[in-house]
């Protein structure tokens, strides 16, 4: 479960929204939308812990009962899809899943999972291929894959379908339900989109600008 | 946030460390060399304070031309490079405006862009020695002439080279400090939007050119401000090109310092020093001068940019086209006459080419050659790898800690760059000479990072703080420590500009010759020292031989530079 208690940004001592709590249960998503600006994906750049200096932050993070404020970014176990896929363009697609492997997989296995992975998001037999020949929604599912390799506990999505169209995008949003309703992770989405909310299915709580 | 800057909290230890590798050297330095010019050197015999030796500096028959000479050559030279990288540079602009490449100027353009790095790449020294074998009575360029035109049997009599006005010495350095200016403002172009200015000024009427100088130029000109003092520095104080093309009675006053230092009687290290602090004085009023000029030029042609004249400036186009593949020829054929010198056996006056061809040069030299190539190398590469470390170390202190610029403001980084080589570098000379540590490769190789790590800071620092921050940021997500997220993401990812960085590094080294001269203490001899030694000498064979090696050196590491990185990303397009 992951869980916001008076979560809070402010900039030069102004707050961008009023101060957040929310419950995200396992296998649940919750949708926050609201206009751009509003301090959306300032909110999970927070939650991973990324968020530049110039932002004062308040309140406390929970995630399947540890308190994350104090926990270093890559130890947070907290898996973020962007809008853009940012594959790392210098690995080819089977090392940029193989970054997000834990490193306590043995070297045997990890060729393994990588197949098994890939054919999951039906591009099997693709390990070596260079991200960049890779097509749009390709890119997106390898992009959803490594975020799950790493093995998180809850799904951050910073408006993951807003640049594909508009075929690819109820396909994708699908994959990346059902991957979360089948690991269980407690999903928070943003987006200004009403039918990617509609998709999610679960509470949407709209974000507004103090 | 607090959480990631305990992974990395050794990170601020990078800035200090840097900042005192450039404090300490030229602090003690200015201190070193003010002391003796102030009379106080105990073991010359001077014991006590006084201003005896800025008197007998004053009344020196040499000085007053060598003072007149030093800042009509180091200011003529800078505002000629300046202009001439001015009008190269709307003009390089407006190509990528028009991405029209099918006349025959715009071809002209894209092989001057080429031509800018290898060009830039070339040590000073090398450079200068071929531009004397060029423009000498008995140069190329004379045995052309004289074979399609004129047909003299003999030399003419002329000084082309060592004029006494310093004209060639002018010709030398406007020839590497051009191209440098050029790369400098062309670097500087995006962060002001140049082309959407441009586009905004045709719109309104005027003309290319026009539009560069009063919408692009205003706004570039801070930008590339410190680059222009360090040229300016540069030229008021250089010894190498100004021992092979300056005048030599009176030189320069650098030159002059050099010669009071190897002077056999000792108390002309007084003298010297005197010498060394007034060439700083110099140097700053020079500077200080400069900045006031600006000022001045501003308040006068500030209505000039609102007096709506607009032209086509189809005369600066072709002046422009005219004057950059000048550069570029010249710089080629310069190192080409290296080459060739280097091996001939016979190549009399007026043939153009030698008669007899020969590899003996080479194979006579081998030996020193081939210790002195790997004197050079080993400080090249050891210099630019501390600095790579220590630069790669400030850069990520800056993004993990969020702080902006390791450095307070650009100044610490230019500082090496604007104090006189020959001013601080005797004082550490001397200060080495006292603690014992003359002469050793540890001094040899802080002096060569006084010079390498600036530009490898500058060449770094903005593909790093350009990466896209997602990238680092995805890591993190993933589970990726600092560590973990520098060796895999971030020095692949910009694995380029990391080596083109180095090169340059490396370039500066290979081209340093009064730091090898003074904090080598004559025990290590590089390809510059040698080549400009043996520029005194009259064979042109010897002095191709270095003279080539030296300009090849940098050009092969600017060529794994950017091979490398081709070929590891030769299977990743969006690398490539």
């Amino acid at each position: 479960m992951l869980k916001l208690e008076n979560i809070s940004l402010k900039i030069d001592g102004k707050p961008l929204f009023r101060a957040l709590n929310l419950e995200v249960k396992a296998g649940q998503v919750m949708t926050m939308m609201g206009p751009s600006g509003c301090g959306k994906s300032s909110l999970l750049s927070h939650l991973c812990g990324t968020l530049p200096a110039i932002f004062q932050t308040s309140g406390k993070i929970w995630l399947n009962g540890r308190e994350l404020n104090e926990v270093s970014p890559h130890e947070r176990k907290l898996g973020i899809l962007f809008q853009d896929d940012l594959l790392f363009p210098h690995l080819s697609v089977g090392e940029n899943l193989a970054f997000a492997l834990p490193q306590k997989i043995k070297r045997t296995e990890r060729g393994e999972k990588i197949e098994l992975a890939l054919e999951e998001i039906e591009l099997s037999g693709m390990s070596a291929r260079d991200p960049a020949s890779l097509s749009g929604g390709q890119r997106a599912r390898v992009a959803l894959m490594r975020t799950l390799l790493a093995e998180p506990e809850a799904l951050l999505l910073d408006e993951p379908f807003s640049k594909l169209d508009q075929e690819l995008r109820g396909r994708f949003r699908n994959l990346v339900f059902a991957h979360a309703e089948k690991k269980q992770l407690p999903t928070l989405l943003v987006t200004h989109d009403p039918i990617d909310a509609e998709a999610a299915g679960g509470d949407i709580l709209a974000l507004n600008r103090l | 946030m607090a959480t990631t800057l305990r992974a990395v909290s050794f990170l601020p230890a990078f800035p200090i460390l840097t900042k005192l590798l450039f404090l300490l050297p030229i602090s003690a330095g200015l201190f070193g060399v003010l002391l003796p010019a102030l009379g106080y050197f105990p073991d010359l015999g001077g014991n006590q304070f006084h201003f005896d030796i800025f008197r007998q500096l004053l009344e020196h028959p040499a000085l007053p031309y060598s003072v007149w000479l030093t800042l009509f050559s180091g200011i003529a030279a800078t505002l000629i490079s300046l202009s001439l990288a001015i009008l190269l540079a709307a003009m390089l602009s407006r190509e990528s405006l028009s991405g029209n490449n099918n006349n025959k100027i715009n071809r002209l353009f894209v092989i001057v862009r080429r031509g800018l790095i290898p060009l830039i790449a070339v040590p000073h020294a090398a450079i200068a020695l071929g531009l004397a074998f060029l423009i000498a009575p008995s140069g190329w360029i004379i045995r052309w002439f004289s074979l399609l035109v004129l047909g003299w049997e003999t030399p003419p009599e002329l000084v082309t080279v060592q004029d006494p006005f310093g004209l060639s010495l002018i010709f030398g350095l406007v020839l590497k400090e051009t191209p440098y200016l050029l790369l400098m403002i062309l670097a500087a172009l995006p962060q002001i939007r140049a082309r959407e200015y441009l586009r905004i000024g045709q719109s309104l009427g005027y003309g290319n050119f026009r539009s560069w100088l009063k919408l692009v130029l205003p706004q570039v000109y801070p930008l590339i401000r410190l680059p222009v003092f360090a040229v300016l520095a540069f030229s008021l104080s250089v010894v190498d090109v100004a021992l092979i093309l300056g005048p030599t009675t009176p030189p320069t006053l650098a030159v002059l310092i050099l010669r009071w230092i190897d002077n056999p009687d000792l108390s002309f290290r007084f003298l010297a020093s005197a010498g060394a602090v007034l060439l700083l004085g110099l140097t700053m009023a020079s500077l200080i001068f400069w900045r006031v000029s600006e000022w001045l030029l501003l308040i006068k042609w500030r209505n000039w940019l609102s007096n709506g004249k607009r032209g086509s400036g189809n005369e600066a186009n072709k002046l422009a086209a005219m004057s950059g593949f000048l550069l570029l020829g010249t710089a080629f054929f310069s190192v080409l006459g290296l080459a060739f010198w280097s091996l001939s056996l016979r190549w009399p006056y007026p043939h153009v080419l030698p008669q007899i061809w020969t590899q003996r040069n080479w194979e006579r030299h081998w030996n020193s050659l081939r210790e002195t190539a790997f004197t050079t190398l080993e400080v090249g590469v050891i210099a630019a790898v501390i600095a790579l470390f220590l630069v790669v170390g400030c850069l990520e202190n800056e993004q993990w800690r969020r702080v902006r610029f390791s450095f307070r403001s650009q100044w610490l980084l230019y500082l090496p760059l604007l104090i006189p080589q020959a001013t601080f570098l005797l004082g550490i000379q001397i200060l080495a000479v006292r603690l014992e540590m003359d002469g050793t490769f540890l001094l040899l190789v802080w002096s060569h990072l006084l010079f390498v790590l600036p530009y490898i800071f500058l060449t770094l620092a903005d593909p790093w703080r350009n990466l896209d921050a997602r990238f680092p940021q995805i890591g993190q997500c993933l589970g990726a420590s600092p560590l973990r997220i520098l060796f895999r993401i971030k020095l692949p990812l910009l694995l380029k500009p990391l080596l083109v960085a180095s090169a340059i590094g490396f370039a500066v080294s290979v081209a340093q010759y009064l730091p090898t001269l003074f904090a080598g203490g004559g025990r290590f001899v590089t390809l510059t020292t040698e080549a400009v030694s043996y520029a005194a000498g009259a064979d042109r064979r010897v002095i191709g031989v270095y003279g080539f090696l030296q300009a090849l050196f940098p050009w092969i590491a600017l060529l794994l530079a950017l091979a490398i990185p081709r070929w590891r990303f030769r299977n990743r397009a969006a690398l490539t």
